[in-house]
């Protein structure tokens, strides 16, 4: 499926689309941080959180819950959220 | 500064052999100044005299930088504790000195917590120490919340390092978010005697300062002596809040600490805290973050006071900025303010951001909040600005080099 990436992670992808794959976002972060090592944890901290900042949409909705299920027609949209100086 | 010496007793033989070396030529040393801050990296690059700076920067511009340390034992590999308003932390890694950069495989990151138990996530990496000289590319860190780590493969790959992250007696310690600095308790201080990896202290705020002579498997609490705000117990490990310890290098027997409550001296094998900031001028006073030791002299010390009144604005007294130095082990102090703004400089210098370098003489390094560095040539005597509208510093190290 399609995934949108925030600015501050295109130093890992690139491209600001990229295609990645999975049945959860578990599964979708999995294959991100494969393809694109040390990804995942700038953006799920080791207690499988996601970071204050950093926000998940899946066809325009905001999910919360990263075994959220996909479906391969989806696109995923990584946000940053960050406010302040 | 894995510096192999003995007790202060020998600094009378260290002394004949460096003017046995100083008849030889050797190259001239350059010192970088690493300057971490809240939106980037600097590298201050010196003439062998120490009079010509150039700027190199920024690197990691508008990424928020704990601490950048260089490896004295390779004299080329620097680490840098990195994150961003969004983004998660970790460590990049430079073999060029900053020409580029590379990112930890593994950062530091606590143990995933049991199903229906609360775990902690580290926020970001707070401090960066070498381990001794004979742990090549072994390197401490420590975290906020507060947590000890270690990579033993020049800071690709870290684990957690003791049994102290997941203890009891140490979460409670160690607090939450809630309890004292502003973005989180920090872990600090790491410090190596250089006459024994096995031997090594750091320190926490809050939580007081810990010491392990036997390589992290266990750990004595290291607070007599040391004071603590009026109305709290001073047994308690939590409430000790060391701003910033150093060791000497030339007598590892003596430590310096600046604590939110006044500077201390310590003299081992004696576990009790002297409270050598009493002779501080009283209009001073004894609050302030760093604490900075001269490499060949124990009894030299620098501090740079702040403001611990009332509110504890923690700003340069009267606005008039000023190190002190002590010559004597802390039985007096002298104000070193030739060169520096003399009204109206509300400056707040961190726990990081003072240093020495290893130069005869040494060379002092200044970082303040409103982004400018200061340097003496002459140990402070006089100061000179070396660089300024930089973002809010955060931590100033300094790197020698070939």
């Amino acid at each position: 499926m399609k995934v949108l990436i925030p600015s501050p992670l295109l130093s890992y992808t690139n491209a600001g689309t990229v295609a990645a794959s999975g049945a959860t976002l578990t599964e979708l972060l999995a294959d991100l941080d494969r393809q694109y090592p040390g990804l995942r944890f700038r953006v799920i901290d080791e207690q499988d959180k996601m970071r204050a900042h950093m926000r998940f949409f899946v066809n325009g909705d905001q999910v919360f819950d990263l075994a959220h299920a996909l479906r391969p027609t989806d696109a995923v949209t990584l946000v940053q959220a960050l406010s302040g100086g | 500064m894995a510096v192999t010496t003995k007790k202060s007793v020998s600094r009378k033989k260290k002394t004949a052999v460096r003017s046995k070396r100083a008849v030889r030529p050797t190259p001239p040393r350059r010192v970088v100044v690493l300057v971490a801050t809240r939106k980037g990296v600097w590298l201050l690059h010196s003439d062998t005299a120490r009079k010509t700076w150039r700027v190199d920067g920024p690197h990691f511009l508008g990424h928020i930088i704990n601490h950048v340390v260089l490896d004295p034992r390779d004299g080329r590999t620097l680490l840098a504790a990195v994150k961003t308003g969004h983004l998660g932390p970790t460590i990049f890694r430079s073999t060029n000195l900053g020409r580029t950069w590379k990112e930890a495989a593994k950062p530091p990151a606590f143990a995933k917590a049991p199903a229906g138990e609360k775990g902690r996530a580290v926020d970001h990496t707070f401090w960066l120490t070498p381990c001794h000289a004979n742990e090549p590319n072994a390197w401490y860190a420590g975290t906020s919340p507060q947590g000890l780590f270690r990579s033993d493969d020049g800071g690709d790959t870290w684990k957690a390092f003791s049994y102290i992250n997941d203890d009891a007696q140490y979460r409670t310690w160690m607090g939450s978010v809630q309890d004292g600095t502003p973005d989180g308790p920090k872990m600090h201080s790491i410090i190596v005697d250089p006459r024994d990896p096995k031997h090594f202290y750091f320190a926490m705020s809050g939580g007081g300062i810990h010491e392990s002579v036997d390589g992290g498997r266990s750990f004595t609490l290291l607070v007599k002596g040391m004071e603590v705000v009026a109305g709290f117990d001073a047994s308690n490990a939590a409430v000790h809040d060391p701003h910033c310890v150093r060791l000497c290098p030339s007598n590892p027997d003596r430590l310096y600490q600046q604590n939110h409550c006044g500077i201390y001296r310590l003299d081992r094998p004696s576990t009790e805290w002297v409270r050598i900031g009493k002779n501080m001028p009283k209009r001073v006073g004894d609050i302030g973050f760093p604490m900075v030791v001269h490499p060949r002299d124990d009894n030299t010390a620098w501090v740079f006071p702040m403001d611990g009144q009332t509110v504890w604005p923690r700003t340069s007294p009267e606005g008039k900025p000023a190190a002190y130095v002590t010559r004597n082990a802390g039985k007096t102090w002298q104000r070193l303010d030739a060169g520096l703004p003399k009204s109206q400089a509300w400056w707040t210098v961190k726990r990081q951001a003072m240093t020495a370098d290893t130069r005869n003489p040494i060379g002092l390094y200044v970082g303040t909040t409103g982004g400018e560095v200061w340097m003496s040539r002459d140990e402070g005597k006089k100061w000179v600005c070396i660089a300024r509208n930089l973002p809010e510093i955060y931590a100033v190290e300094v790197a020698e080099i070939k």
